[in-house]
């Protein structure tokens, strides 16, 4: 690991914020990914994949590799890791009847460790019916609402959070694989406009940190690739689970821009486009972060 | 909030004395009395889990008085010799007066 | 980003001052956090729980990780070195972080059923300081450890 000065980007960030403190991160020297394993139950997990022949990354790594021994020690145990209420929520309401129609998930679907095994690595998927790519919240509530006659779960709720994470369980360790090509194509460049385009008070980008600075200091955060391998994820920070919307959302507000909506057609083509940047990372639901 | 939900990892065997290691953590915000409401300006009131036991065929083995200062989703690890068979009762307190309980039962020898 | 998170840190100590209603001096003094709580310092949780006597370093070994990526789940651990026998054991250690608002962490019981006197838990520091754990032996004798956590606050992850 060799010593690398702060990012013109953290600096210009520091100067806009007027503070002078900041400068003092610049000479920590702490640079790259770490080159810890991640293994749950004697399962690996791929962290660090060859990015794409014409992808903008040489290697393509799990946000994990930026996370201290302490923030991974939560997500090398299954018990330690508190994503894990939520999961036991999740499979709990997999099989509650809710709705006019008098269904349940487990109605349909089954075993969700049969029928929902590789859901999460392909999403969003393209939907047919509504023309449009769907992240895994919109395809649950298209089945709440069309197929269990059911009131739709709010993005963030408990509810929503719990389903996604144990529905997500069950791709774990399986390769992110979404497509993009044919209708997702439009989606997936609109969702890379956005990733590049610098926007807010502070005229940042996504590529900005995610990509010309990974593995670098921002402040006091050891800034990753921004990859979301393993949403929803519990964070410190939130202390509890949050998806991938909420995280976007943060990151607009972190660089003083506007957010798109929760749920809207931009942060879902975002989504697919950050996903596909992370093509081949084992899925980690539920991961934990700082 | 969602529905509190305890959950304890208790070894199922173990040899008579031998020491285990039991993991328990519980779903709750642990709300500081810190927190101000982001509308209202006004401070949120503290709930917290205060307390949190574990008892082994009745008898207490492990306790904790806890602060605000603890994590959401209070997480506690720590160690019992087990002489025998039997069950293990675990016990957390709400600020509100609720109690969440779980027992666990564990086959010393043989 | 950086000046909501500069505010979010004074609306913490505002939150800690209004405590003891003394907002601008709390926002004013360098680190002046367990003095300003609601009366007791960590010290005096300290002395509240050995009764005035002398604690003495060793025998206790506190982990705490050099540096929390985030104060709001920081996983702490103790080992106390004790043979955990009818005659000879630990009662119960107090855990303190002496920058918090109010210093208490918690207090473990331990029996002579615990077998070893050692635990974890995950806990939240408002800012960098100490970590303390203090020992109760059977005997009535104190011993304690001490671990400096630096707390980051801040950038994208803060």
């Amino acid at each position: 690991m060799g010593t690398r000065v702060i990012s013109s980007t953290a600096a210009k960030l520091a100067a806009a914020a007027g503070l002078a403190a900041v400068a003092a991160y610049a000479t920590v020297a702490l640079a790259g990914p770490n080159d810890n394993e991640l293994a749950v139950d004697g399962q690996k997990y791929m962290t660090e994949v060859p990015g794409a022949k014409d992808g903008p990354l040489e290697k393509v790594y799990s946000g994990w590799r930026f996370r201290n021994e302490a923030t991974q020690a939560m997500q090398l145990d299954d018990f330690d890791n508190p994503g894990f209420t939520n999961v036991e929520t999740g499979e709990q309401l997999w099989s509650t009847v809710d709705g006019e129609a008098g269904k349940s998930c487990e109605s349909c679907h089954g075993d969700a460790a049969e029928s929902m095994k590789g859901v999460r690595a392909q999403m969003p998927k393209w939907n047919e019916a509504a023309g449009k790519p769907l992240t895994l919240e919109h395809t649950i509530n298209n089945c709440r609402t069309q197929n269990m006659k059911a009131a739709p779960w709010k993005w963030e709720s408990n509810e929503m959070l719990s389903m996604t994470a144990f529905i997500g369980l069950q791709s774990r360790g399986m390769p992110v694989n979404v497509k993009t090509d044919g209708p997702m194509k439009a989606w997936h460049d609109k969702g890379k406009e956005i990733y590049y385009a610098r926007v807010g008070q502070l005229d940042m980008s996504c590529s900005g940190c995610h990509e010309e600075n990974y593995g670098k200091m921002i402040r006091a955060d050891h800034l990753s690739q921004g990859q979301i391998n393993g949403f929803p994820t519990y964070r410190s920070k939130w202390q509890k689970l949050g998806s991938i919307h909420r995280r976007f959302k943060g990151c607009m507000k972190n660089i003083r821009a506007t957010p798109f909506k929760v749920g809207g057609d931009e942060f879902t083509a975002l989504e697919l486009y950050v996903a596909s940047r992370g093509q081949g990372l084992s899925i980690e639901t539920p991961a934990v972060r700082n | 909030m969602a529905k509190v939900k305890p959950r304890v990892k208790v070894p199922k065997k173990a040899e008579a004395g031998e020491v285990i290691t039991i993991k328990t953590l519980i779903n709750h915000k642990m709300e500081s009395g810190f927190r101000k409401d982001k509308k209202t300006g006004e401070l949120i009131p503290q709930k917290i889990i205060n307390k949190f036991t574990a008892e082994f065929n009745g008898k207490p083995v492990f306790s904790a008085d806890v602060r605000p200062a603890v994590s959401a989703n209070p997480y506690f690890q720590f160690k019992v010799k087990v002489p025998e068979s039997g069950t293990f009762k675990f016990t957390w307190v709400d600020d509100d007066g609720s109690t969440y309980s779980t027992e666990k039962k564990i086959k010393v020898g043989g | 980003m950086m000046m909501k998170a500069a505010t979010m840190r004074v609306t913490r100590r505002q939150a800690l001052g209004l405590g003891a209603g003394a907002t601008a001096v709390v926002i004013a003094g360098p680190t002046v956090g367990p003095a300003v709580a609601k009366g007791q310092s960590a010290e005096d949780a300290i002395k509240a729980f050995t009764g005035g006597a002398e604690t003495k370093t060793g025998k206790v070994s506190l982990s705490t990780p050099e540096i929390a990526e985030n104060g709001n789940t920081v996983p702490v651990s103790f080992d106390i070195e004790s043979p955990m026998t009818a005659d000879d054991h630990v009662q119960s250690v107090l855990v303190v972080a002496d920058g918090n608002p109010r210093p208490g962490v918690a207090t473990f019981h331990f029996s002579e059923m615990s077998g070893k006197a050692s635990a974890s838990t995950r806990i939240r520091l408002a800012k960098t300081q100490n970590v303390i754990a203090v020992a109760r032996m059977s005997d009535g004798s104190f011993f304690m450890d001490k671990r400096l956590v630096k707390v980051t606050i801040g950038g994208c992850g803060g």
